[in-house]
């Protein structure tokens, strides 16, 4: 042991620090919505008032419902458009410019892209709904699905494919028979990633949707309700989100280990 | 080995290239042309060429908040990578078995739902907020410190939100360089300060460099924080370009403001990519 066992003591105790830094205002949050008094104040005592009151909640419950269509829809047309650009872009010579292109709807800000799609939207006068939110979630959602798929073709043995094809298998079948199959751990991974990211995106939502109630996403019912400041409502509903998230981050983790074995 | 003939791969790019085109390209594209013409008289745009709405961004009203943004954005980074590099180090060099652990609990929150994670900082900064309450009890304050709403709990919200990804970008490049160049530096009589120094600081550079420009190219066009843990006063780019295309309605002058923001990040992200360019190919060489 080179390093003093004091350093590491120290970082440790940092590193500590951080995650309690990271984790304890969720932890505040998770607690708080099961306390009677549902304030910071005082401990009233343990209830999932707050939670049956979401379920008799019909706004919050459309919102819910206008979210799964747009992340369902989305992730569906962004998993199958992400995944053959990712085949294209692997089968091919590398290219600096497209790499960075299909790169770009990761990194530019979202408030850039939502001004440009509304404006986009508005000038060909088109009505603003759910379907406009799908229209501009594929966008990033093909980036992100592209660049999973992207790291599981990495590790693509291409002479199984070479092979499949001189046994006298079509193309077709050799997609769908061996290709599909070997990379499709990266695909789910890339279409959980990709669902998760359109149930919890605001900014895009909210500039695409349009007014009305038709076409409020929960993240936009949620950004409503905390402008109002802290309530057992939200912290109920926050707790939920939390759970979902976290689960299906973690699923996808385990489905993205086949990519580096 | 690659297979697929010129054909095949534009048949297969087709979808995913033309919806770029079509949603991304076309969009921003439109959104810059809008930079460079008058605002109509009802919020619509006159197709007059102009300049103004550049020259318009540095009045010192506007000039003021993207200064405020850069101080925001900078001080945001310099404490993301001040406390987050001891933690990617510490589990960097943590045994093998728990790195992994160790990175997935750093980086979970990072997948959560923003608009939750930056609540929870309501929660605890309000003058009723868990943090005011413990004080109060602990008899160390007489009246509620005022922590939510100002610069503070704007980067206290930015920190808690894009830290994740500082000590992800940090980890890469710290457990890239192996624990050997540095027991090599001790042993050759370097003390600890300068072993960090001169060996493990400058090999994780391009780490550092990275995580440094996505911390502040995240921050500097949030909207979310700043609106919300900033009590709505114009305070960052991205409140201002929000405001102009859904309350002020001068759509382009709120389209200037978006490319001079895309203008700094590309600035950013290009030296960034000097930078790894110049260090990679130093190693690739070695």
């Amino acid at each position: 042991m080179r390093e003093s066992l004091l350093h590491r003591r120290i970082l440790g105790a940092h590193t500590g620090l951080i995650y309690l830094f990271l984790y304890g205002p969720i932890a505040v949050l998770i607690g708080l919505s099961f306390n009677k008094s549902g304030m910071p104040t005082a401990w009233g005592g343990f209830t999932l008032h707050w939670y049956a009151a979401l379920v008799d909640n019909e706004v919050i419950l459309n919102s819910v419902r206008n979210t799964l269509i747009v992340a369902v829809v989305s992730t569906a047309l962004a998993t199958v458009i992400g995944t053959l650009l990712a085949l294209g872009i692997e089968q091919g010579r590398r290219n600096g410019f497209l790499e960075a292109f299909v790169f770009t709807p990761m990194i530019i800000p979202d408030i850039v892209l939502a001004i440009a799609l509304l404006s986009f939207f508005t000038t060909l006068k088109v009505t603003l709904g759910l379907h406009s939110i799908i229209l501009a979630h594929v966008v990033f959602n093909i980036a992100f699905v592209c660049a999973v798929v992207r790291t599981r073709l990495k590790h693509f043995d291409y002479s199984v494919i070479e092979a499949s094809i001189d046994l006298g298998a079509s193309q077709m079948g050799t997609f769908w028979r061996i290709t599909l199959p070997m990379i499709f751990p990266g695909v789910l991974a890339g279409a959980l990633l990709a669902f998760t990211l359109s149930v919890d995106e605001f900014i895009i939502a909210f500039f695409t949707a349009g007014a009305g109630p038709s076409s409020t996403t929960f993240p936009m019912q949620v950004y409503s309700m905390i402008r109002f400041g802290v309530s057992p409502e939200v912290n109920a509903i926050a707790t939920i989100v939390l759970g979902v998230s976290f689960t299906l981050i973690l699923i996808s983790q385990r489905l993205g280990k086949g990519v580096t074995p | 080995m690659k297979t697929g003939s010129k054909f095949r791969r534009y048949v297969l790019m087709g979808p995913g290239l033309t919806w770029l085109a079509v949603f991304l390209v076309v969009p921003c594209g439109l959104v810059f042309t809008y930079s460079f013409f008058e605002r109509g008289l009802y919020g619509g745009i006159d197709y007059l060429f102009t300049f103004e709405n550049y020259t318009r961004a540095i009045d010192p009203l506007y000039l003021k908040i993207f200064l405020q943004s850069l101080k925001i954005a900078t001080m945001t980074t310099v404490l993301a990578l001040l406390l987050g590099y001891p933690a990617a180090y510490f589990i960097a060099r943590a045994p093998r078995s728990r790195q992994n652990i160790y990175l997935i609990l750093a980086i979970l929150p990072f997948w959560s739902n923003y608009l939750i994670r930056t609540y929870a900082w309501i929660v605890m900064l309000n003058r009723e907020g868990l943090i005011n309450r413990v004080l109060e009890g602990a008899g160390m304050i007489d009246e509620p410190l005022p922590l939510l709403y100002n610069e503070f709990s704007i980067i206290v919200g930015l920190l808690y939100a894009y830290l994740p990804f500082m000590i992800l970008s940090l980890y890469a490049s710290i457990a890239r360089l192996g624990s050997e160049l540095g027991e090599a530096s001790t042993d050759l009589g370097g003390n600890a300060l300068k072993t960090f120094l001169g060996v493990t600081l400058p090999l994780t550079l391009p780490g550092i460099g990275a995580g440094c420009v996505f911390v502040f190219v995240l921050s500097i066009g949030n909207f979310i924080t700043p609106e919300l843990l900033g009590g709505g006063k114009y305070i960052m780019i991205g409140n201002l370009i929000y405001d102009q295309f859904l309350s002020a309605r001068d759509w382009p002058f709120g389209a200037s403001l978006a490319f001079i923001l895309i203008g700094i990040m590309m600035a950013l992200l290009f030296m960034q990519a000097m930078l790894v360019n110049r260090y990679s190919g130093g190693s690739n060489r070695a």
